[in-house]
């Protein structure tokens, strides 16, 4: 069993939500990502996305795009990114960690490189935005050999054949993207959200993550109610964004934003 | 070099997922998926459609003004001492560029889909101004894409399309150019998947872009076909054309591609000197990677972020390039060369001053390898050079090249 397999089944034993905050690596600097990754599992994450910046992420928006910038300003690479995993690992061997990111630095790097790495500093899963299954047939057994969990993106266009082909394809967990946009951009309709993912759960046995549009307490446990968890990027980032200067004032502002969060997902178990 | 296509091989292309050989593909997020199937669908079957060709046929006619001359340029040839140049004039299609073979089509399309609202990048601006126009001549709502730093190059162009009733989005994100108008309208995309057809303005993208846009823009090589067997008795001895994205080239290129005793050449932008990095050549100095929906050459860092190019051409600084020639030029089908932004600003004087043809910056790069290239072959032989653009867009960046203030 994966690491995530393991904790998203610990959960559910537990009638938990899991919470998955997104950061970008190296955003505001190389030096700090680490630190933050310990931060965000002390305010109470059970996984971590950790995006791997790039020069053109078309499924972004602004806050993202922003933080690629101020990632990519001090060089932060493929490579890097991975050693900052294993940094993490030598205090943290429990939290699993997804590295989030768009193909082209994979391919850059060489796939098989990448996965031997990735594998090596203890990452977890892999989610490739712009790797739709269809495209994925010399990529994915490469990670699945090497026990990594390959986590494909579901949408609210995605027909039912393509969720269960795309859930077939998948390990881990599943990511519905709760709406038409790119990330941070629309507030989400929870009725819908609601809907479709509980279509999903009739498709596939995966646990379904929602992530896009989660941006506080309630909407996470309005989430949290209908899914296996609940993915927290832009408003995270966006508050990275405001804290650069100071590290100390930065994980705290990460901790009351996290926290609530936390507090609003366990109060869904019964 | 040339290689054997057969008609087998070359209807076999792109494969059912929008390879050519290792190239091309889609590599989009999700919420695009479902979209680009079902207009690869549509589309395969309104390409059989009578009504549909009729309709694209008649736009070509009596729009753009089809066919465009195959021109003998008597005097450049005779300056150059070697093979015959002819030249294929898409400078004189409505709008000035070839784009408008491409735009025309894909608004059919949008129209027969019933879709009212229409998105496109641009660089230069010629796919925005010929976006915008077969917006106005179809009644459809037009929105561009542009990067601040182009808004600011190409401001006349801007004030064309705003003319022709289209919204253009000012891109201020990335590098502020062609790649980061291309990754906004994306993103438009995928908030407006519903209503929005994004007309994509060269052989790139996601499948089945760069097969439509090639079917689209391939009425130029048909038509330099029939006219060099009237004209010349023969089929030509080499074609040249420029190459950005590579929808004029591949428009060219593409009903030749089985004629094994016709070279192609596609030239790229080379900016400053391929060894400065400065310039605008994947094909030449770049590697396969991954970007904007398709696997192609590219250039990029060591990383895989994706570089800054330069071109003295607009229209040519693009960091990729569409898939089909990457795959042409992997089996050598074609060749792929560059020349500089100096080379290309003496075409650009060159066909002006010899011929009273003023090519648009991206064309004058095909006219300066052609002029090197003809020089070289014998007089019986014929070059066909694609004019793909007439320069007047660029009559401020020759001036200011120039030091003269207009
Ligand atoms: C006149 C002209 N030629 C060529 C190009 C390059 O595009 P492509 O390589 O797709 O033909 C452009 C693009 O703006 C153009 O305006």
């Amino acid at each position: 069993m994966s690491r995530i397999e393991g904790v998203l089944k610990t959960l559910k034993g537990q009638g938990r939500k899991a919470l998955i905050p997104y950061i970008t690596a190296g955003d505001p600097h190389p030096d700090v990502t680490v630190d933050l990754m310990h931060t965000l599992v002390a305010a109470g994450a059970d996984i971590i996305e950790l995006g791997v910046p790039f020069s053109d992420p078309m499924a972004d928006g602004p806050v993202i795009q922003l933080a690629c910038e101020r990632a990519l300003v001090h060089g932060t690479s493929l490579r890097q990114v991975i050693g900052m995993v294993k940094e993490f690992r030598k205090t943290d061997d429990s939290t699993p960690v997804v590295l989030m990111g768009y193909l082209n630095p994979m391919e850059a790097m060489g796939y098989e490189k990448f996965a031997d790495a990735a594998k090596d500093a203890g990452v977890d899963g892999i989610l490739t935005v712009d790797l739709p299954p269809e495209e994925a047939d010399e990529v994915a057994p490469l990670f699945t050999e090497r026990n990594l969990d390959a986590i494909f993106l579901l949408a609210p266009t995605t027909t039912d054949d393509r969720i269960r082909a795309i859930s077939e394809h998948s390990s881990g967990y599943v990511y519905y993207v709760s709406i038409k946009g790119v990330t941070g951009s629309a507030t989400i309709n929870v009725e819908e959200v609601a809907a479709k993912v509980n279509h999903i759960h009739e498709l596939t046995a995966l646990p379904v993550g929602v992530g896009f549009g989660i941006r506080d307490a309630e909407t996470a446990a309005a989430v949290g109610r209908v899914s296996d968890g609940v993915i927290v990027g832009s408003v995270l980032v966006d508050t990275i964004a405001r804290n650069q200067a100071d590290t100390g004032q930065l994980k705290r502002a990460l901790t009351d934003l996290l926290h609530p969060m936390r507090e609003a997902l366990d109060s869904l178990a019964s | 070099m040339s290689v054997k296509l057969t008609e087998e091989m070359l209807s076999a292309l792109p494969d059912a997922r929008g390879h050519f050989g290792a190239f091309g593909g889609r590599f989009v997020s999700e919420t695009l998926m479902d979209s680009l199937m079902t207009l690869e669908k549509e589309y395969n079957r309104l390409k059989k459609d009578p009504e549909f060709q009729a309709r694209f046929d008649k736009e070509l006619a009596d729009y753009v003004g089809r066919p465009t001359p195959l021109y003998f340029a008597e005097r450049l040839t005779r300056e150059t001492g070697g093979a015959q140049i002819w030249l294929k004039r898409e400078d004189l299609c409505h709008t000035g560029a070839h784009k408008v073979n491409n735009t025309i089509g894909q608004a059919l399309l949008a129209s027969f889909l019933g879709k009212k609202r229409i998105i496109a990048e641009t660089g230069a601006g010629q796919h925005g101004v010929a976006t915008a126009t077969v917006c106005a001549r179809l009644g459809l709502e037009c929105h561009v894409f542009m990067g601040a730093e182009d808004v600011q190059r190409q401001s006349l162009n801007v004030f064309r399309m705003k003319l022709l009733g289209a919204q253009v989005h000012s891109v201020q994100s990335g590098s502020k150019t062609l790649k980061d108008a291309m990754n906004d309208a994306m993103r438009d995309w995928v908030a407006h998947v519903d209503d929005t057809f994004y007309i994509i303005g060269t052989v790139a993208g996601p499948h089945p872009y760069p097969m439509l846009v090639r079917d689209f823009q391939s009425v130029i090589g048909r038509e330099t076909r029939r006219q060099c067997l009237e004209k010349t008795g023969k089929l030509p001895d080499a074609l040249v054309a420029c190459v950005g994205g590579g929808s004029n080239a591949i428009g060219m290129f593409y009903p030749f591609l089985g004629d094994e005793s016709v070279e192609l050449y596609g030239v790229e932008a080379g900016g400053l000197g391929l060894e400065t990095g400065k310039h605008a050549a994947p094909l030449c100095a770049g590697r396969p990677g991954v970007l904007h929906g398709n696997r192609t050459y590219l250039m990029e860092d060591e990383n895989g972020q994706i570089a800054a190019t330069h071109s003295v051409s607009a229209g040519l600084d693009y960091p990729g390039v569409g898939p089909e020639h990457s795959w042409l030029k992997d089996i050598g089908r074609a060749h792929y060369v560059s020349v500089t932004d100096d080379e290309a600003m003496e075409g650009f004087r060159k066909l002006t001053r010899v011929e009273g043809i003023m090519p648009a910056l991206e064309t004058a790069h095909a006219v300066a390898y052609a002029i090197k290239l003809a020089a070289t072959m014998d007089k019986d032989q014929t070059v066909v050079i694609n004019v793909s653009g007439r320069g007047d867009k660029d009559i401020n960046t020759v001036a200011k090249l120039e030091g003269i203030e207009i």
